[in-house]
């Protein structure tokens, strides 16, 4: 098939939406990071499960436990926003709806990170 | 930006149903349905790090009735999220585009996510002694 695109288009790689597959890769990077860190978790929560508040502040202080913790949330959150984009980049037709709602999730997710990231370190060196 | 009487491309309600389709489908449902849990996580850790009256209150939702039934579902969904994001993974290298592989792996995905759900939850009321 001949291929219409220019000789520095090609090179450039970065298509249609001027960033190339950024998006693509960066959402492959954070899946794989969330597969251990998900089985971290599961694994955790199941092992932990029914612990009492005491109990449960414990677990997170533990250095390794806080680190985990807020590379996972940090990493969830990335990866959603991610997600989100190409599920409203789908169905969201209309342009202004479509950026209003992408910097509503944009917002929402790094408020969420914080959130989760300043709670663990609050309880880390908290007393 | 389709406006007017344009034709649009054929959409869900023109294909047969197969496990290729449900998985893709289900991909993005769980992924949508486990953003939710990602927010009730943050609850969660915010709840911890305010005090043991509000924490035992967010407990308090998390293993009612409720509670146990959203998060069950949460749990599948991330069950099925993860072994299905594992396959997109493998199609990114090129593989499982065939009919074959590319069926009995979408069916795969659900085996293991209604297997290791089950075991979840299992394994979580052997913890807590209610099984």
């Amino acid at each position: 098939m001949t291929d219409l695109r220019t000789p520095l288009s090609k090179v450039r790689g970065l298509g249609s939406a001027k960033d190339g597959t950024h998006h693509w890769w960066l959402q492959r990077v954070t899946a794989i990071a969330n597969i251990p860190l998900t089985i971290f978790m599961v694994v955790s929560f199941v092992g932990n499960v029914g612990k009492d508040h005491a109990e449960w502040v414990a677990w997170l202080k533990q250095p390794l436990v806080s680190v985990i913790m807020i590379l996972f949330v940090a990493n969830l959150f990335y990866h959603l926003r991610l997600g989100l984009q190409v599920v409203v980049e789908d169905y969201v037709h209309d342009h202004g709806t479509k950026i209003t709602t992408m910097l509503a999730i944009s917002f929402g997710t790094v408020l969420m990170a914080a959130l989760s990231i300043f709670s663990v370190l609050r309880i880390a060196f908290g007393g | 930006m389709a406006q007017g009487n344009r034709p649009l491309s054929p959409h869900l309600q023109v294909y047969r149903w197969g496990a290729h389709m449900a998985v893709s489908i289900m991909h993005r449902a769980t992924g949508s349905a486990l953003a939710f849990g990602a927010i009730l996580l943050t609850w969660w850790l915010v709840a911890l790090a305010t005090g043991h009256e509000y924490f035992n209150m967010v407990q308090g939702y998390a293993s009612s009735f409720i509670g146990r039934i959203v998060l069950f579902g949460l749990t599948f969904a991330l069950m099925q999220h993860m072994a299905s994001g594992i396959r997109h993974l493998f199609m990114d290298t090129g593989k499982l585009y065939d009919l074959k592989p590319n069926s009995l792996t979408a069916k795969l995905t659900f085996l293991f996510s209604i297997v290791m759900t089950l075991l979840i939850w299992v394994a979580a009321y052997k913890v807590m002694g209610e099984l």
